[in-house]
């Protein structure tokens, strides 16, 4: 295989990892208005995704220094472009995650308010606009001659992008109501079992909608065979929710979210960034690439580290596995 | 104000705000380490005390290094597009394997050692909070290594037919004798931020007319006042071999920090001077003769190039153009750094002194006090001016000798664009200050936590509380 296509499977394998991971940590952050109903039950939420949010938040950081690394142009092309949907993302991540560290360190009702409203905020605007960036990325956007994005802001918002919006933000929603289910005992335990079924039903329209378009836009055999592993498997979760089965749940969004990903990115292999203005002018993993000397140095370091790094996140995974319940939360607040 | 210089207000703005994180965060996270190290091996209640109050410290400055982190990953490709495709192929690889490497560490073990008191033994947790202060210190290395390619690009190819910088060798890149000096000058200025804010809390819950834990902080005083001046005396030695390095790579950047125009054997060191430095003669100046050739030769007689001299020979090199840095800046940051760096070493000094041999200073007076604000705070300018030295120096160079600043910028984002960005993290930044501002002072006001050594032994029964909860 050539280098260049391993990186592009290395980058799907990172966003696959981010999606996955930060996937679940966005929907906890959503669900806190509407599964908590005192503080400690908002705690009880917040510490089920404490020790590991910044741990999965880490996965994008190295999903983008990567592009930037194996593919300079596809990050030079996509972060000018997308310029200002970034900047709303990194406002997002930028309070969302001071939020999960300050909220505790004051004992006022109205502080806390504040810093939830953050959290809640936070990571509703990333689980929409990661959804409408990357369906703009495989749709195709206004890419010139010298591979600048000359489009609009307005021009991302198009029906395509805000549908794949619309599915991170209920798929998220659906898997963090899972992995709540999952760490929780209780009734958060409770609610957001009800609420992955409910919100897993929007979500799975949604996403077949999504899905399908993509099909038929893409129109390649293994397009629909992934989009139709990732409807089985998020089908799979809802029954096993249903089922009270709360780790098959969690499996089956995990499944879903990683189909869908990868389906997205077979359906742009082996263009990175289309361009609509002119074949001629798409970014692909040939000219948007580094040479083959970076990429087979930074194959060398990815074939040992991410492996170790797999290894003691799982670890950490592992060490907070207990489920909590509100009488888990400590009363007094200290650090 | 056109794209090109409000992306470059912003690019200062977000770095110099992010590294007063960097350097707590790295100095920190190695001294929090000792302490509970200290704690595991003597039982001792009182590094445990220690252990959670610094750790309380750290942990409301951690996340802003974070957050305000990702936005410089963020920014290469947003502001200055046409640098990252003109470098990507080299720069990247440091940003992404500092990511692999480091970040995974930080991050996985620092949610291990915050939530971990009652999961893991004591010596695993300690162990975690080792390997994230390891894991700052690799991050540094390697984003160093990407900023020294800027300073001295070594290693690469240019390749004109795509027009880009291509990776001729990796170790060539690694080994950069920049990033070799830089790195070590780095951490030590690192650890003087760490030093001279652990002596500093230490020191002001020590100077009250009734010093609570006084045996506790006077141990912690110690510890942080040693670290500051260790490392103060690391900073003057590395600094001085670093003179040297820049001497020979980029000799207009060290003309530029002494403001001298003409070529001179041997040169003296400008100690201040009061005049506009723009090569006329100033109303005053103080200097010591020799000691500029030492700084930058090594020997005392050594010639050191001018700044009018360096335009001719680089005009003769690159072409018509002008190749001087913004000189007043270069000359003040250049002493600013230097006298927040000795001055914090005289304080980490006399704060030795006043504990010696088991004494504490006298608690009716205000002035330790402020000296104990000026031990926070004057390593942290330290480094910021540190900083603005070595990266206006760089002017009007991004890649020295390869490509311009004005040349790396996006070229199909709209100034409009970039001054929305600015004005947004200019905002948000500013009322994030305020607020760690405050919750650090709130933090070191409540005083060393009551522990429960029983608490911390690992392994608690399921239906405990959690030790710890956000």
């Amino acid at each position: 295989m050539e280098l260049t296509t391993v990186w592009f499977c290395v980058v799907a394998f990172l966003f696959i990892g981010y999606f996955v991971l930060e996937g679940f940590d966005f929907g906890v952050g959503m669900l806190l208005p509407f599964l908590a109903k005192n503080d400690r039950e908002r705690r009880t939420m917040i510490n089920t995704i404490g020790p590991l949010w910044d741990g999965n938040e880490v996965w994008l950081i190295v999903a983008g220094a990567s592009i930037f690394a194996a593919f300079p142009e596809w990050y030079a092309t996509l972060f000018s472009g997308f310029y200002l949907p970034l900047l709303l993302i990194l406002v997002a991540l930028i309070v969302r995650g001071v939020a999960f560290e300050y909220r505790h360190q004051r004992d006022d009702a109205a502080w806390k308010k504040r810093w939830d409203a953050a959290i809640i905020v936070g990571s509703f605007v990333p689980a929409l606009l990661w959804g409408v960036a990357f369906g703009n990325i495989v749709r195709g956007v206004e890419i010139d001659a010298d591979k600048n994005y000359v489009g609009t802001f307005f021009d991302l918002l198009n029906p395509y992008a805000l549908l794949a919006g619309l599915v991170t933000l209920t798929l998220f929603l659906t898997h963090g109501a899972n992995f709540l289910a999952l760490k929780t005992r209780g009734i958060i335990h409770e609610r957001a079992r009800d609420a992955s079924l409910r919100v897993g039903l929007v979500a799975a329209v949604l996403a077949v909608a999504f899905l399908l378009w993509t099909c038929l836009d893409q129109d390649q055999g293994w397009v629909w065979v992934l989009s139709g592993l990732a409807a089985l498997t998020f089908v799979g979760g809802l029954i096993a929710a249903w089922a009270r089965r709360d780790g098959w749940a969690f499996v089956g969004t995990m499944a879903a979210i990683g189909f869908a990903v990868t389906a997205l990115f077979v359906g742009l292999f082996p263009d990175v960034m289309p361009s609509t203005l002119d074949a001629a002018y798409s970014l692909t993993t040939e000219n948007a690439a580094s040479t083959d000397k970076t990429l087979g140095i930074m194959s060398w370091v990815a074939l040992i580290f991410v492996p170790i790094v797999i290894g003691y996140q799982a670890w950490s995974y592992w060490v907070f596995r207990k489920r909590i319940s509100v009488e888990s939360i400590p009363e007094a607040v200290h650090a | 104000m056109e794209a090109l210089e409000i992306a470059r207000w912003q690019f200062g703005i977000t770095t110099v705000y992010h590294f007063f994180f960097v350097p707590i965060t790295i100095g920190l996270s190695f001294l929090v380490a000792g302490l509970e190290l200290a704690w595991v091996r003597t039982r001792n209640e009182k590094w445990l005390r220690l252990t959670k109050f610094f750790g309380k410290v750290f942990l409301i400055n951690f996340a802003m290094g974070i957050v305000t982190g990702i936005v410089q990953e963020f920014q290469f490709g947003m502001n200055w597009s046409d640098y990252s495709r003109f470098v990507g192929d080299i720069f990247g690889a440091p940003l992404a394997i500092e990511g692999l490497l480091a970040f995974f560490l930080e991050s996985t073990f620092l949610g291990l050692w915050i939530f971990g008191w009652d999961k893991l033994s004591p010596a695993i947790h300690n162990a975690c909070m080792w390997i994230a202060a390891f894991g700052t210190a690799l991050s540094a290395y390697f984003i160093l290594a990407a900023n020294s390619f800027m300073q001295n690009p070594v290693g690469y190819t240019y390749n004109a037919e795509r027009g880009r910088a291509e990776l001729e060798s990796f170790a060539d890149v690694l080994t950069n004798k920049v990033v070799l000096i830089t790195l070590p000058h780095t951490l030590f200025g690192a650890f003087m931020v760490a030093g001279g804010l652990v002596a500093a809390i230490s020191m002001w819950w020590l100077i009250r007319r009734k010093p609570v834990d006084a045996d506790a902080f006077r141990s912690s005083l110690r510890l942080g006042a040693v670290t500051l001046i260790v490392a103060g005396l690391g900073t003057v030695v590395t600094g001085d071999i670093q003179g040297k390095v820049m001497t020979e790579v980029q000799p207009m950047k060290m003309a530029a920090a002494e403001a001298l125009y003409e070529t001179q054997q041997p040169a003296p060191f400008s100690i201040l001077t009061v005049g506009p430095l723009d090569g006329s003669e100033p109303l005053f100046q103080l200097e010591v003769p020799h000691l500029l050739s030492y700084l930058a030769t090594g020997t005392w007689d050594g010639e050191v190039q001018g700044i009018n001299n360096l335009q001719a020979e680089y005009e003769e090199t690159f072409g018509p153009g002008n190749y001087k840095p913004y000189i007043p800046v270069t000359y003040w940051s250049f002493r600013a750094m230097i006298t927040c760096g000795m001055l914090a070493m005289v304080i980490g000094a006399w704060m030795l002194w006043s504990t010696r041999k088991g004494r504490v200073p006298r608690g009716d007076r205000r002035w330790p006090v402020w000296l104990a604000v000026a031990a926070t705070l004057l390593p942290l300018f330290a480094n910021s001016f540190g900083w603005i030295f070595t990266e206006m120096g760089r002017q009007p160079w991004l890649v020295f000798g390869l490509m311009r600043t004005e040349a790396g910028v996006s070229p199909n984002v709209g100034a409009g664009t970039v001054l929305t960005s600015l004005i947004v993290f200019t905002l948000l930044y500013g009322v994030l200050a305020v607020i760690e501002v405050k919750l650090l002072l709130k933090a070191i006001k409540a005083g060393l936590p009551d522990v429960d050594p029983d608490n911390e032994t690992g392994k608690q029964p399921d239906d405990r509380p959690m030790a710890f909860a956000y």
